[in-house]
């Protein structure tokens, strides 16, 4: 089977033509670079994505927040709920765990707040 | 008498005054109207920043940070919470804020760095009263991401640029549906990593040639008749349709924020809406430089700080004198590319310059003649207006160029 994709690892987004047999990644076309490669298979057989959003702190305002590492795709709403779920503790610094292991990985702070 | 003044403290500000400060100036002042240094990427918390400039995927805020936290190391003096409300011709710069009250500041050299803003639904003249419920994309941007507020939960947006894109998933991860984003031209104007990631993800539909011709509700949305558009961009009657929602969202385009290069007296660009500049992003006032999104809407960070770094540089050496020789080779195109910035050649030394096209075309040769004869040839295998492109060129092919015409030949 092929399949077609955007990928979308950086600006270029580059259009992807990928053969696929039983959840097997037999050829990737049209990426520029290794990375668009390995995206390609991972979209094929495990798609993965980066959630970024906010997490509350305990004097009422928004600290932003990303998985430090992708999470499968599927479980992007449930990430939230654990996300929308959390309060941090101030002062926060960039990099901070704020949740620890969230579908195997953490989710830390994006900005400093005092 | 401050040698460098640089308004605005977003990406493009900060970069500029490292690089000045790189340059050997050390008296420098940022001048930013915000309670925080950097600008939009506050608010922008989603990743995909500084693959260029630092090889690893950031966030808005982080991106900022690296900067900011330069800008703190090398002690360079900002004023926070500061309205510029005027820069004259001789660079005399009048300013207020809640601790010097007005005050004057006349500068050896000033960057303009104050960045964009978005196009608003007024611009659009689209039929209906005017009930809560309408934002500008980044506008609902500033509420979920800083606020904590959804400001609906039945979403439809016009116009498919990046913010649009970006706030289509974000309002979803956060429970909010998003019926469809409707685009005017037959094209997205977003990456296309955007459409994948932030649309396909979540099943959004994009509709393309599509426009909202009519907005339903009196207190609060209700709802929007959306049509499409025939090749003049006019709504097909037959094809409209109604969509129940509580919010639109419009992403209709970014307009550099040049009241204050009006006010300088420095010539603007009627394409990019932005100063007319040579490669060291000077003005047509001695001494004025401009850079990032005041200059020309860009789709990556990563250029802005690579643009803003000229300008601080380049402003380094005016302070110092260091002029060098100059030259004048104009810029034109040919319309398929739609601009360039540079717009002029002053000073004899390897170039990059910056364009963008005026439609999607694919398979095609970018070409730059010196009046008589190619000189520079680039294949490309698809161009598109939403995604910036660039050329390098050296100085030895252009040093007895009387001009530089970029177009753009389909094979």
């Amino acid at each position: 089977m092929e399949r077609k994709l955007t990928c979308i690892i950086c600006p270029l987004g580059c259009d992807l033509t990928v053969q696929v047999e039983d959840k097997k990644v037999l050829d990737v076309q049209g990426h520029t670079c290794p990375r668009g490669k390995k995206y390609a298979e991972s979209e094929c057989t495990n798609p993965q994505r980066t959630i970024t959003s906010t997490v509350k702190c305990n004097d009422g305002s928004l600290v932003s927040v990303k998985t430090d590492k992708p999470i499968p795709k599927e479980k992007m709403i449930e990430c939230m709920e654990a996300i929308n779920n959390a309060v941090a503790t101030l002062p926060v610094s960039i990099g901070d765990v704020i949740i620890e292991d969230v579908f195997g990985s953490n989710i830390v702070a994006t900005q400093n707040k005092k | 008498m401050r040698d460098l003044v640089i308004i605005g403290g977003g990406p493009a500000g900060m970069s500029a005054a490292i690089a000045a400060y790189e340059s050997g100036i050390r008296d420098i002042l940022i001048l930013e109207r915000d309670e925080n240094l950097g600008g939009i990427l506050q608010q922008c918390i989603h990743n995909g920043f500084g693959l260029h400039k630092f090889g690893e995927e950031l966030t808005g805020p982080e991106y900022a940070w690296k900067y900011e936290a330069k800008v703190k190391e090398l002690g360079i003096e900002c004023k926070l919470n500061t309205m510029v409300l005027d820069v004259s011709e001789d660079k005399v710069i009048t300013a207020t804020n809640t601790e010097d009250g007005l005050f004057q500041i006349e500068a050896k050299s000033v960057i303009l760095a104050m960045g964009c803003r978005e196009r608003s639904k007024g611009a659009l003249n689209i039929a209906g009263s005017r009930p809560a419920g309408i934002y500008s994309a980044g506008t609902a941007q500033k509420f979920v991401n800083m606020k904590g507020y959804l400001p609906g939960k039945n979403v439809v947006i016009l116009g498919s640029g990046d913010i649009g894109l970006i706030m289509a998933r974000r309002m979803t991860l956060e429970g909010a549906k998003v019926h469809a984003v409707c685009e005017l031209m037959p094209y997205s104007g977003g990456l296309a990593r955007n459409i994948e990631q932030c649309l396909n993800d979540f099943g959004i539909p994009l509709k393309l040639s599509h426009t909202i011709v009519k907005i339903h509700g009196k207190d609060r949305v209700e709802g929007v008749t959306i049509a499409k558009v025939d090749e003049n961009r006019r709504p097909i009657k037959e094809s409209e349709e109604y969509i129940a929602c509580d919010t639109i969202l419009f992403s209709v385009g970014l307009i550099p924020e040049n009241e204050l290069s009006k006010a300088a007296k420095v010539d603007l660009s009627n394409i990019t809406s932005g100063a007319v500049v040579d490669q060291d992003r000077q003005t047509s006032v001695e001494g004025v430089f401009s850079c990032g999104n005041v200059l020309h809407v860009h789709d990556l960070v990563d250029y802005v700080s690579d643009e803003a770094e000229i300008a601080g540089k380049a402003a380094a050496e005016y302070i110092k004198g260091n002029q060098g020789e100059s030259v004048l080779i104009p810029i034109t195109t040919d319309g398929k590319i739609r601009y360039t910035v540079p717009q002029r050649i002053t000073k004899s030394k390897d170039v990059a310059v910056y364009f963008r096209v005026s439609n999607i075309y694919k398979n095609v040769t970018v070409t730059v003649s010196d009046g008589n004869n190619v000189i520079f040839s680039k294949k490309r295998v698809k161009v598109a207006p939403g995604e910036m492109e660039s050329v390098t060129l050296k100085k030895e092919i252009f040093e007895n160029a009387k001009e530089l015409h970029f177009a753009l030949e389909e094979m």
